[in-house]
């Protein structure tokens, strides 16, 4: 083997090497989120978890004065009622993916210090084939817009 | 040569304005914070395309030793880590008003700051190796490795549960998104790749002026 050779199969070890360590890696911490059904598996009280799932439609409750938010997650096996004290992020809603931080409590419910929400990958126009960006954003601008 | 790529850039990024802000629409779902898009997709494709560009020039400098794959390779790290920077900066200020955080330790932004990291790291090898040859020669190896991670950062959304949604364009499928969003990506991607493609010339030519230098 000559010098070349030995580099170029040195390297290709190396590749694998930090290839598979990254890949490893990240599988272990790549349980990002649990779902309720795992959470409901294997809950112990006062843990903090990473809880992912849709907002069940009607589950969704708020009191604006206390920032009282109560809602429902569910994988479609199992569901987790899920309180929190905030205001939830704006794509926050019913029928919608959702994360949240934060700890199962004894007395059966998901206490979440911070909810995120979980946006699909897909985008649409306001109504196809109508070209309003420019005057959509000026309104915006001028504060009567989103 | 350079200054024409340089105007074409300047052409390009205005087109990619006019496209992401006057004939794109509000997007429905999130409104006009989806506009920021057309800046994030763009640079972490500039970005990936950069960094793959060095892996190539690496390899061509491992065989050859031509000073200017070294200085091709030097250059587009460079640039590409400053588009990855952009991609990074730009999703996390999408990231507040949409997700509702500005940061999260999931898969793809994990995955993509490891990757910062990397190139990062090529940078500070080529620093603190006095000697060119050797500095040139390490560096190659790094951008070589590092270069398999960008499928990895893609790759991610689908392996792994994210809070990241999946790819939207570069998926099997086809596109999940109207064809005018998707066309204002595309424009600004050619913006942001000719501009790209300027700075890099820009610095390789500084390099190379530099190398002669020096020696």
């Amino acid at each position: 083997m000559n010098r070349r050779t030995k580099f170029i199969a040195g390297g290709a070890v190396i590749v694998a090497v930090l290839a598979y360590m990254i890949y490893a890696g990240v599988t272990q911490s790549a349980v990002y989120f649990v779902t309720p059904a795992e959470l409901r598996a294997t809950a112990v009280p006062g843990k903090a978890y990473r809880l992912g799932g849709m907002v069940v439609p009607g589950s969704l409750k708020w009191e604006a004065r206390a920032l009282d938010l109560s809602f429902t997650l569910s994988d479609g096996t199992a569901t987790v009622p899920v309180r929190h004290k905030g205001t939830p992020p704006d794509l926050f809603a019913e029928g919608r993916g959702a994360v949240v931080e934060g700890s199962w409590t004894a007395d059966g419910y998901f206490k979440a210090g911070l909810i995120m929400a979980k946006h699909s990958e897909e985008y649409k126009a306001p109504h196809d084939g109508t070209q309003a960006g420019y005057q959509e954003l000026i309104k915006t601008l001028r504060g009567d817009g989103r | 040569m350079t200054r024409t790529l340089g105007w074409l850039a300047l052409a390009g990024l205005v087109a990619g304005l006019v496209m992401a802000f006057g004939i794109a629409p509000r997007e429905l779902t999130q409104g006009n914070v989806q506009r920021i898009m057309y800046i994030h997709v763009p640079a972490v494709w500039v970005a990936y395309l950069g960094f793959l560009v060095a892996c190539g020039a690496s390899i061509a400098y491992l065989f050859t030793r031509r000073t200017d794959a070294d200085q091709l390779a030097h250059a587009v790290v460079e640039v590409g880590l400053v588009f990855l920077g952009l991609n990074i900066a730009s999703g996390s200020i999408w990231g507040k008003p949409t997700w509702g955080t500005w940061w999260t330790w999931d898969a793809r932004i994990t995955s993509v700051s490891i990757v910062f990291l990397i190139y990062l790291g090529y940078l500070l090898l080529r620093q603190a190796v006095d000697d060119r040859e050797r500095a040139a020669r390490y560096a190659a190896v790094v951008a070589i490795i590092a270069a398999p991670n960008i499928f990895l950062v893609h790759q991610s959304v689908n392996w792994w549960r994210t809070l990241h949604q999946p790819a939207s364009l570069l998926k099997a499928g086809g596109a999940t998104m109207p064809v005018i969003l998707w066309v204002g990506i595309v424009v600004n991607f050619i913006g942001f790749g000719l501009l790209a493609a300027y700075f890099v010339a820009r610095r390789a030519a500084l390099l190379h002026r530099e190398a002669q230098a020096a020696g």
